[in-house]
């Protein structure tokens, strides 16, 4: 109910701010709203979504993986976060755009190129957090595994895994408001297809109608992974917590 | 089948870079059915003397030699239970083997029937520690170690839980070595005591209690304690006179 009144809001300043700029600059909610439905009759608008969501996938699943195994390592093993420390604080700090443009230079304007591009700007924030959460690990708990000579698999699934849970869901949530960013970024650049190859077109003619219809589709879709998605795992991980009052 | 100890040395390195003797050289055995129970100051270097015997703590002087494919049950200071699984899951993880009887068998002793799917931020430290008790005992272990399980609990439920864990060292051949400050504990479940002394921790006395646990009345208890109360404070009488 609160959430609806908070949306209704936004509508509500919308349409008056269209109002006094005017449908050049900042189109009505129904100039928008007729633009996505024309778009999506065409089958466009499913396309261009579809192609985004596809590229975001694969290189969120590669770069939490990746980065899942790596900031595990560098966290039980010291040899391996003092080798890997200089190339994550590298990695860390370079900007998106640096990272895209080479990676196009380097692979040609490949779906590969683009899928890589984006996992690399996503990785070493996953590595980071899971680095925090294999260092934050109970002792005392690997321990108790070792005395009551658990398998190694089990305890790292039932001892391990649940203390690093609330650690994936961070970085799953964080990462995963990062990939939504620079997907668009990487499209724009060098797709044929794609939201961000959208947007781009848009600019070029000045659209804003066509503009706003795919970023807000866009938001949207966003929205509805991250409530239908993101937060179940993460009460899911947490259940067993005492609930805050 | 023997649990055999001998310990030479350990020393830790502090943050000054010097070192600091724990332990000096400690030689003891205990064999199937023997309760022994380690009595010592606090600090004195039990707890790292059980990481040693548990095989946690590889870097000492002397051998451990525990039987070959020993099954080891522990309970310790602080119940070390995972609170994302719930009671029952807890033992199970550490007891795959555990048959159906046998887990309602030991949650009936233990009076944890009630919380089995109760996750263990949801119990008290006194049902914490019953858990961690029942986990130890469901591994049917070769060798049990306690680490003060009975510590901070109130006395009737010490007591009780006292008996409980009498009553289940004695259902088995079990190696049992049990750490507590509490020389009423010690001298109801030991077969034999061991007197520690502060750090570095060596034995300073070995009384084994003749009496079998179960024919120990309130009386041969209070015989036992009166005449190491006696001893101790002969002890104390000769370091002051010296």
């Amino acid at each position: 109910m609160l959430r609806l009144l908070s949306f209704s809001l936004f509508l509500a300043t919308w349409w008056i701010a269209a109002l006094f700029v005017g449908g050049a600059k900042l189109p009505s909610p129904p100039a928008v709203l007729s633009v996505i439905i024309a778009e999506a009759s065409s089958g466009a608008l499913f396309l261009h979504l579809g192609a985004t969501l596809a590229r975001v996938a694969l290189a969120f699943v590669l770069a939490m993986s990746l980065g899942s195994a790596i900031g595990y390592l560098m966290g039980r093993v010291k040899l391996a976060d003092r080798l890997g420390d200089p190339w994550l604080i590298l990695l860390l700090n370079l900007p998106a755009l640096v990272v895209i443009v080479l990676a196009y230079i380097w692979a040609g304007l490949t779906e590969a190129a683009a899928i890589a591009a984006i996992a690399i700007n996503k990785l070493p924030t996953a590595i980071v957090t899971l680095r925090e959460g294999t260092r934050a690990l109970d002792r005392s708990l690997d321990e108790m595994a070792t005395v009551f000579a658990m398998p190694r698999w089990r305890a790292f699934r039932h001892v391990v895994l649940p203390q690093l849970a609330p650690y994936i869901a961070a970085s799953a949530r964080s990462g995963l408001s990062l990939v939504w960013k620079i997907v668009l970024v990487a499209e724009l650049l060098g797709r044929p297809n794609g939201v961000g190859f959208e947007i781009g077109v848009a600019f070029q003619l000045f659209d804003t109608p066509r503009l706003l219809a795919y970023s807000l589709t866009f938001a949207a879709v966003v929205l509805v992974i991250e409530t239908a998605l993101v937060q179940p795992f993460e009460a899911r991980a947490t259940r067993w917590r005492p609930r805050a009052a | 089948m023997r649990l055999e100890v001998e310990i030479t040395g350990k020393t830790f390195k502090n943050a000054a870079g010097g070192t600091q003797d724990v332990l000096a050289p400690i030689k003891f055995s205990l064999g199937g059915g023997e309760v022994g129970v380690l009595i010592g100051p606090s600090g004195c270097g039990k707890s790292t003397m059980l990481r040693i015997i548990l095989g946690l703590d590889p870097d000492f002087q002397g051998t451990v030699a525990r039987p070959p494919n020993a099954r080891i049950g522990m309970v310790f200071q602080e119940p070390r239970l995972l609170p994302w699984r719930s009671v029952e899951q807890n033992v199970r993880l550490a007891a795959p083997a555990v048959s159906d009887a046998k887990l309602s068998e030991l949650f009936k002793i233990l009076e944890l029937e009630a919380h089995r799917s109760h996750y263990p931020g949801e119990l008290s430290l006194g049902l914490a520690r019953r858990v961690a008790l029942a986990r130890a005992f469901a591994v049917e272990p070769d060798i049990l170690v306690l680490d003060e399980p009975l510590a901070s609990l109130d006395d009737a439920l010490a007591g009780r839980l006292r008996d409980e864990i009498a009553t289940l060292v004695a259902s088995r051949p079990v190696m049992t070595l049990l750490v507590t400050h509490s020389l009423d504990d010690a001298v109801r479940l030991g077969d034999r005591l061991f007197f520690l002394s502060p750090r570095p921790a060596r034995i300073v006395a070995e009384v084994p209690i003749g009496i079998p646990r179960d024919t120990r009345g309130e009386a041969e208890i209070a015989a036992i304690k009166a005449s190491l109360a006696q001893r101790t404070q002969g002890d104390r009488a000769e370091r002051d006179v010296s």
